[in-house]
């Protein structure tokens, strides 16, 4: 990995001032540790191995990849939730690695996070007026009755949700409704930065169009910056300006929402547009899909090289196993990790079949394709 | 004549001194062999009970199943639990959502599938394990041999998924019921086995009923498409029509509140409001109208019947209008 | 939007508010599920008649239960045991006691006794696993080994070792060899809840949202962790009440004949079975009845908090 061409290349640009956040080649392992008494390491999760990106201030970032790909880790080590092995994430100016105790608490009143589960992720034991509260509390906004109470009714009505809300708790809520009371706490604090995680995979279709659309409300009158972390591409690709698709622990492509769609150049992009479902029986039966063999591989023994070569069908003889690909700008604001990014896209290469075989199963590897809310990190903390 | 033929069956949930639920409420459909029919809805919407009760699977407690369901001509619900049992391994397949939990931990998969075999189709232990190898290979799992002496733990969840193909597909049955195949696998994987479906079902006389809440996954897979609001079917079309000119409100909204991956970005999506918590009973008039932009005065009074229109099946007083109309008068 | 359909609207609305501007907190919400549960019922009816007749069993016994009284004395013999007469509801137990005041003050003595082990075995064994839970690391490693110490010992064998301990048995030995048992369950147990709790999404968005480390401790971690405790103290009372019957009907209790402890009733009537079944009989059913009591009343309060349960 060559960390330091990629921070010239973005120091350099002059609309640097205007970053939020920047991450530099951020990594997450965790050991796998075995024994009775005395733990041994026997071995890492590569959950996030290496990710170089860049947020500006206002826009909205999507991180897509499936589950084990190390995104939901991604989310959560840039807030410091886990502690990164390596690399920085700098918010506002800010060195996110150097800040302890206080200070990192502090700082997190501007970066919140809205989880995927709405019922879990509220404190059951808690109303809605004091899981609000709560947060405000802590960063010493809660001072004055009328001002908390005013600010109550201002963030429930800008999350739809009616004022008797305040005095019930979160099991009386639908899905729906819960999801916007964990909007409505993300927001008490008045944040910059929101890490929305999956923030619409467990509602109903109906229900997830009215968070989405909220959640884009919320970002014009607020001002807000969001890193949207989700696995449904297509959910991503409405709410996002600008897209990182991960594979294994890295990014392997990021373009603006529609050059993704237009032309994806990596073949892991171009295999999961082609996998995802359009609700068009007229678009289901032309398009050609590119269907991938086998699972992921573990996160714990990623393959050597691109860690795609073993499933991706474009795969070359020379290079693709042996050299981890950088993150390379093709064309302008369009990164791809692919050695072959120029030859695949001008059609010098021809698509070839996989043979299953060749895909290293994983032994029951952490993550291996599991799905739900299987991640690297629920996986290891259970 | 149809394979499959559900008539007006209703499933209510509701112990002794429990107010009962009605999750299914009279549903009628038919399944032609070699047809592919999607039941779609939310959460709630009563796909899963229904295909629980044609596979006779619902518990006896508690459970009240009416109406009928003929299979091939035999009725269904009143068989003999043992009868039943013979029917669901040989004629009737099931493909659950949960490949981990519907498959036994302390059982190797090999035995799950020989068992099958052996039980349905008398064949001996040598020609079972042949005959399972064969399966596997089938249903796309790299070296069957090595897998067959494998437990579900230690494949991958796509790989469980295709070991329950695997073992549904086991005795040839005439019917294959999907319930939510894919929903807990990725997209990528989720590729693979509609694909693997979709192979399985083309050029044979299986029929298959698709059960699932997502409508791209029907898009691509089904010949009709059943659309359940609240334990009944409220539109009913072919493939085509269903998605080029969705009538019934709910429908339409459903397509409308789905990102799809093709439209243009800036669209900003038409969410269905509210929740089914707004429902009103089926009793009281149209469960959907408190939720829908075009309900009348008549739709809180009577409750709308399934009704034939053009050549769809619709359960609505105000129906969107046909994307053509509307473009003329628009 | 008609008219109709507007006023349905806003009905669901006004039921909505009615429903709970107060809100259904998770312990209402409980209690609720409670009461509908016959199971809970008769468990709460027993307990509260058990709490009720201990408390006030000085008032409601007819006859001082530490006076051997001569008209029952008299007639003694080893034959025969006097059976109900006027003024002795039950008649006289083997040593000329009336029974039935003995089997009442008993109620109050087994109600100390499964109380305050309880009690004692919750408070050290919270503290321990609390401790555990809050540090993790080497604190969470050496507690955890003692703990598995105590648990690997079948839990009456460890009373009696305990009790055996005391150069004297009485009352307090008793209820220190009891809620020895109790200690290592409720110590891993909250250690268990917390660890649980505190990889949970709410513990995390607590932390997100920069609440402080102990803050989130004591209103999230804390008391969600808890809910397992009390079911399971309540599930203690019924082991506790029966393991401190066992230890003195093994000779290993308050050894004062005057005072009535219904393990050492059952334990002195042995002999005599044969001539008055009550004397063995009665006691037992006591102690069987309060711990089924106490364990009806917990596992539907189990049922009752289970978050699966709930809708």
């Amino acid at each position: 990995m060559t960390v330091s061409s990629e921070t010239t290349m973005e120091t350099d640009q002059p609309a640097s001032d205007d970053t939020l956040l920047r991450l530099e080649d951020l990594k997450v392992h965790f050991p796998i540790k075995r024994g009775i008494v005395l733990d041994r390491t026997v071995g890492y999760v590569y959950a996030v191995d290496g990710v170089d990106l860049r947020i500006a201030r206002g826009e909205t970032y999507g991180l897509v990849g499936e589950s084990g790909c190390g995104k939901t880790t991604l989310g959560r080590g840039l807030l410091r939730l886990v502690e990164p092995t390596g690399g920085r994430a700098v918010f506002d100016g800010t060195d996110l690695s150097t800040l302890h105790g206080e200070q990192l608490r502090r700082i997190r009143r501007r970066m919140q996070m809205i989880f995927q589960d709405p019922l879990s992720s509220l404190d059951p034991r808690q109303s809605v007026e004091s899981i609000l509260v709560e947060g405000m509390r802590a960063h010493g906004l809660d001072n004055d009755r009328t001002a908390t109470s005013a600010r109550l009714r201002e963030l429930l009505s800008a999350v739809g949700l009616p004022v008797t809300a305040l005095r019930k708790y979160p099991h009386e809520f639908s899905g729906g409704q819960r999801q916007r009371i964990g909007i409505a706490r993300s927001l008490a604090v008045e944040p910059d930065l929101i890490v929305a995680d999956e923030p619409v995979s467990a509602l109903d279709v109906s229900v997830q169009a009215q968070v989405i659309n909220l959640l884009e409300e919320l970002q014009t009158e607020f001002g807000l910056t969001y890193l949207v972390i989700a696995h449904d591409l297509a959910v991503v690709r409405h709410i996002s300006d600008r897209i990182g698709v991960m594979y294994l622990g890295s990014i392997v492509e990021e373009t603006d929402a529609d050059t993704l769609y237009q032309e994806p150049l990596h073949p892991y992009t171009k295999a999961l547009l082609s996998a995802i479902p359009v609700p068009d029986p007229v678009v289901e039966d032309q398009r050609e899909q590119i269907l991938l063999a086998g699972d992921l591989p573990s996160p714990s023994a990623p393959p050597s090289g691109c860690r795609f070569h073993t499933r991706c069908p474009w795969r070359q003889e020379t290079r693709c196993d042996s050299e981890r690909p950088e993150l390379r700008e093709i064309a302008p604001g369009h990164r791809v990790a692919c050695h072959w990014a120029e030859d695949i896209a001008a059609g010098k290469i021809e698509r070839h079949a996989v043979d299953v075989e060749l895909v290293k199963e994983t032994e029951a590897g952490p993550g291996a394709g599991l799905g739900g809310a299987a991640s690297v990190t629920e996986m290891l903390s259970t | 004549m149809a394979l499959l033929e559900v008539r007006d069956l209703s499933v209510v949930f509701g112990r002794k001194r429990q107010k009962p639920f009605t999750a299914v409420d009279g549903v009628s459909f038919s399944v032609a062999a070699g047809q592919t029919v999607g039941l779609v809805g939310e959460s709630g919407c009563g796909k899963s009970v229904t295909s629980l009760a044609i596979m006779g699977l619902l518990p006896k407690r508690g459970v009240r199943v009416s109406g009928s369901v003929t299979f091939d001509g035999t009725e269904l619900l009143t068989l003999s639990d043992k009868q039943l049992r013979d029917r669901r391994g040989r004629d009737l397949g099931m493909v659950f959502q949960d490949p981990l939990t519907s498959l036994n931990p302390v059982i190797p998969i090999g035995l799950q599938v020989t068992e099958v075999l052996r039980r349905h189709r008398g064949l001996d232990h040598k020609k079972a394990q042949a005959e399972a190898t064969e399966l596997l290979n089938k249903v796309g799992i790299p070296d069957p041999n090595r897998r067959l002496s494998e437990y579900p733990h230690q494949l991958s969840g796509g790989m469980r998924q295709r070991a329950l193909i695997a073992i549904a597909l086991a005795c040839q049955p005439r019917l294959l019921i999907a319930d939510e195949p894919t929903t807990a696998l990725d997209v990528t994987i989720q590729a693979q086995i509609l694909n693997l479906l979709k192979e399985l079902v083309a050029g044979t006389d299986t029929a298959l009923i698709m059960i699932t809440h997502d409508l791209g996954v029907v898009a691509g897979l089904c010949d009709e498409v059943n659309v359940l609001y609240a334990g009944r079917v409220v539109e009913r079309a072919a493939r085509h029509e269903l998605f080029a000119d969705p009538r019934h409100p709910y429908t339409h909204g459903l397509l409308g509140s789905i990102p799809r991956l093709d439209s243009a970005r800036s669209a900003k999506l038409a969410p269905i409001t509210g929740s089914v918590a707004d429902n009103i009973p089926w009793a009281d008039g149209c469960a959907f109208a408190p939720r829908c932009p075009n309900a009348l005065q008549g739709c809180v009074e009577q409750p709308p019947e399934l009704e034939t229109q053009d050549t769809r099946l619709l359960r609505c007083y105000n129906p969107v209008l046909p994307a053509t109309t509307a473009a003329k008068e628009g | 939007m008609t008219p109709k359909l507007l006023q349905r609207r806003r009905e669901r609305i006004d039921e909505l508010a009615d429903a709970g501007d107060a809100g259904v907190s998770l312990a209402k919400d409980a209690l609720r599920r409670m009461r509908a549960n016959p199971v809970a019922i008769t468990g709460a009816i027993i307990v509260a008649l058990f709490v009720v007749l201990a408390i006030l069993a000085p008032f409601l016994a007819p006859k001082d239960p530490r006076t051997q009284y001569a008209e029952l004395k008299n007639q003694l013999t080893p034959e025969s045991i006097p059976g109900p007469m006027p003024g002795f509801l039950l008649g006289s137990d083997q040593y000329g006691y009336d029974l039935f005041s003995r089997l009442l003050v008993g109620a109050q003595q087994t109600l100390i006794v499964g109380v305050l082990a309880t009690l004692i075995g919750v408070a050290v064994g919270c503290t321990l696993g609390g401790l555990a839970g809050a540090f993790g690391g080497w604190v969470d490693t050496a507690l955890m080994r003692f703990t598995d110490i105590l648990l690997s010992f079948p839990s009456i064998l460890l009373a009696i070792s305990v009790a055996a301990l005391f150069a004297e048995t009485n009352q307090w030995t008793v209820i220190i060899a009891v809620s020895m048992v109790a200690i290592p369950v409720f110590a891993r147990l909250l250690r268990g809840a917390m660890l649980a709790q505190r990889h949970s999404d709410h513990v995390l968005a607590a932390t997100a949202l920069g609440v402080r480390r102990r803050t989130v401790v004591f209103r999230h971690i804390l008391p969600n962790a808890l809910t397992p405790v009390i079911v399971q103290a309540t599930l203690t009372l019924a082991t506790s009440i029966i393991d401190a019957a066992a230890l003195s009907f093994l000779g290993l209790g308050d050894p004062d004949p005057s005072r009535a402890e219904w393990g050492l009733m059952l334990a002195e009537s042995q002999q005599f079975i044969e001539v008055k079944p009550e004397l063995a009989f009665l006691p037992a059913a006591a102690i069987i009845i309060v711990a089924l009591g106490f364990t009806l009343l917990g596992e539907s309060l189990r049922e009752a908090l289970d978050p699966k349960k709930r809708r």
